[in-house]
């Protein structure tokens, strides 16, 4: 049950939590993307695993995948360690 | 031992040249030698704020470009001991200062000074890189609003990765969050963040606030930093940052509205 003065009080008090909220997001977020790379890398790790797969076997850790940044250029750096004796 | 003290936001016009202004006059009256560079090439302004525009004669990229040398482009302040002012040149080429330039001439300045403050310029590209560069603390001037929110917790993640200390391994540099432009009584309406919002959000310590202020812009009018009008909150504000910055304990003011009375408060006024 909402009263006339809440109603008048709750206006204006959701613009500055809605702010917090949609920053809370968007911070997260970001901050995600700086520390592991984009959203996409893990999806990009498994397609190019299967593809690796086709030619040599690897196991799920031998590949690597990250993102740096490098003078302001993103350089996306692909690790993969064959097994030995590969024919 | 100096210290390097970048001022730094990502968002433009929040407060970075008003603060170091402020924070710079501020150290200089506690008697520590203190210099502030102007970062932000072809937009001098600190000059203005300071009040010494008309004694500029080299700049900083004439420094760094070694056509002149340091004490011929330092500017000493005229009211305050101690203090000295490095402007920001008038020219177009962005990429006029470059990291080893820098590096040489906040080196030379180490040798002479105990605080070298960074007026760096808006956004999160070469310019605010090289003012946060060198730094050892770095003071995150932020409005309480989304977009500058959100700024400074990129230039958080800057100073986390594209300073000399986040590439040496060194111990990282010291974040201080300075809220600026702040409204207690719009807070209390629920239509602006409150410093705890922002501090939770930012998660860096919390340095202080500075309450928005007519006194601001009448200041910069007539070319004297806000911490020298003692009678303006804004100018206490700053002085109680500069007090906490050195490690006194100063209970926080200026984050609360000041109480109406009940007749005042009834007919908002
Ligand atoms: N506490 C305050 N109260 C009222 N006005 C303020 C306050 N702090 C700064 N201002 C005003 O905000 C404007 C921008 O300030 P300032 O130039 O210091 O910002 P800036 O971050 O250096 O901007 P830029 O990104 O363009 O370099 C100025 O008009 C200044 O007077
Ligand atoms: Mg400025």
């Amino acid at each position: 049950m909402t009263g006339l003065l809440d109603y008048f009080r709750s206006t204006p008090r959701n613009s500055a939590s809605l702010a917090k909220e949609r920053l809370q997001i968007i911070v997260a977020h970001e901050r995600g993307v700086r520390q592991r790379g984009p959203d996409y890398l893990p999806k990009l790790q498994q397609e190019l695993l299967a593809v690796v797969r086709k030619y040599v076997h690897v196991e799920d850790t031998d590949i690597r995948v990250s993102m740096e940044n490098e003078d302001g250029c993103e350089v996306l750096e692909l690790n993969i360690s064959l097994p030995e004796n590969n024919a | 031992m100096s210290r390097v003290i970048v001022v730094t936001s990502g968002k433009g016009g929040v407060g970075k040249t008003t603060t170091s202004a402020a924070f710079s006059t501020g150290l200089a009256l506690r008697g520590y030698k203190t210099v502030v560079i102007d970062f932000d090439v072809g937009l001098r302004n600190l000059d203005l704020i300071m009040g010494c525009e008309r004694r500029v004669v080299y700049d900083f990229v004439n420094v760094v470009k070694q056509e002149s040398n340091l004490n011929q482009a330092l500017i000493k302040d005229k009211r305050v001991e101690n203090l000295f002012v490095l402007p920001a040149s008038q020219t177009r080429d962005k990429d006029a200062l470059t990291q080893e330039g820098v590096g040489h001439v906040i080196a030379e300045l180490k040798q002479n000074f105990d605080y070298i403050v960074c007026d760096s310029p808006a956004g999160i590209e070469h310019g605010a890189q090289m003012a946060m560069y060198y730094a050892d603390e770095a003071l995150v001037v932020t409005n309480p609003e989304v977009s500058s929110v959100r700024d400074s917790d990129r230039i958080i993640g800057l100073l986390a990765s594209k300073t000399w200390r986040a590439e040496k391994n060194e111990d990282p540099v010291q974040e201080h969050l300075l809220i600026t432009r702040y409204a207690p009584e719009r807070v209390d309406t629920g239509d602006m963040l409150s410093a705890d919002d922002i501090q939770e959000i930012l998660a860096i310590p919390f340095l202080g606030a500075i309450p928005e202020s007519d006194s601001v812009l009448q200041a910069s009018n007539a070319g004297i930093p806000i911490t020298l009008d003692e009678s303006s909150n804004a100018g206490q504000a700053y002085h109680d940052i500069v007090a906490r910055f050195l490690g006194e304990d100063r209970q926080q003011r200026f984050l609360t509205a000041e109480k109406k009375g009940l007749i005042a408060r009834l007919f908002g006024g």
